[in-house]
């Protein structure tokens, strides 16, 4: 076993949770907080390099600037939780949110390539397992990584 | 997190140190765009300091390759781990980009 690091038993479930204010410069504070939690429970390193930091700063992102449109007196909560399987990230906002099944635009489309927008949503679906958006008092987004 | 600027002959040479993202990726986009004002025309972007970049960080770099060659100008990257190596396939932005393993061979390409 790596040293600093725990093996993770299938009863042991981490849960974590981070409000903020909406303020884009908290961004990279929760994502490091995050990946630090991933690497201590030995969760795969290139899923701690790439695929969580990039899927959640673009979720944080969004509900920041377009959920709650920069507003810092609206705030984003988010949850973590990891186990032996899985992470899930649930980021929430206090819009109205919007529709995942609309939001069909390939970015890697000649037409789009230099579209300095529209990658966003792109990087989580190619990233993370499942991306999912629901109301829960709030608009949320949840990510869902399967350990490799 | 931050951008250093150094000149190596003509090149304008920036590392980013830590994070592209959306909390500092307008200060990029004016840290080289200034130097565009100043009559620089080739600019080298290295990666080798660099964590991770989400899709703003990667629109900047679109915005600036678009910018740079209107004004006549060069753009490279270089030193892009393995990490940022996927994110431009996933983007295909490896085809927008002049990228380079190493800074002495971006240099050498301009």
């Amino acid at each position: 076993m790596p040293s600093g690091r725990l093996a993770v038993p299938s009863e042991i479930r981490m849960r974590l949770e981070i409000e903020i204010p909406s303020d884009v410069d908290y961004i990279e504070q929760i994502v490091s907080l995050v990946q630090r939690e991933c690497r201590m429970l030995d969760f795969p390193a290139r899923a701690c390099s790439l695929n969580v930091p990039v899927a959640l700063s673009e979720a944080l992102s969004n509900a920041i600037l377009r959920g709650n449109e920069g507003d810092r007196a609206r705030w984003v909560r988010m949850r973590l939780c990891l186990d032996s399987t899985l992470l899930v990230l649930e980021v929430q906002d206090e819009g109205q949110g919007f529709d995942l099944d609309e939001c069909t635009e390939d970015p890697t489309e000649d037409a789009n390539i230099l579209r300095e927008d529209g990658r966003g949503l792109f990087l989580m679906r190619a990233l993370m397992d499942r991306v999912e958006r629901f109301h829960d008092g709030g608009n949320v987004v949840r990510l869902t990584l399967r350990r490799a | 997190m931050s951008f250093a600027i150094k000149k190596q002959g003509d090149i304008t040479v920036v590392d980013v140190e830590g994070q592209l993202i959306v909390g500092n990726r307008q200060e990029l986009k004016q840290k080289v765009l200034d130097e565009l004002e100043k009559g620089e025309r080739k600019v080298l972007i290295d990666f080798s300091q660099t964590g991770y970049i989400d899709s703003s960080g990667l629109g900047v770099l679109v915005s600036l390759s678009k910018k740079i060659r209107e004004q006549g100008g060069e753009l490279r990257l270089a030193n892009l781990n393995d990490d940022l190596k996927t994110l431009f396939e996933l983007t295909k932005l490896d085809t927008l980009f002049q990228i380079a393993d190493t800074r002495e061979r971006a240099l050498e390409s301009f």
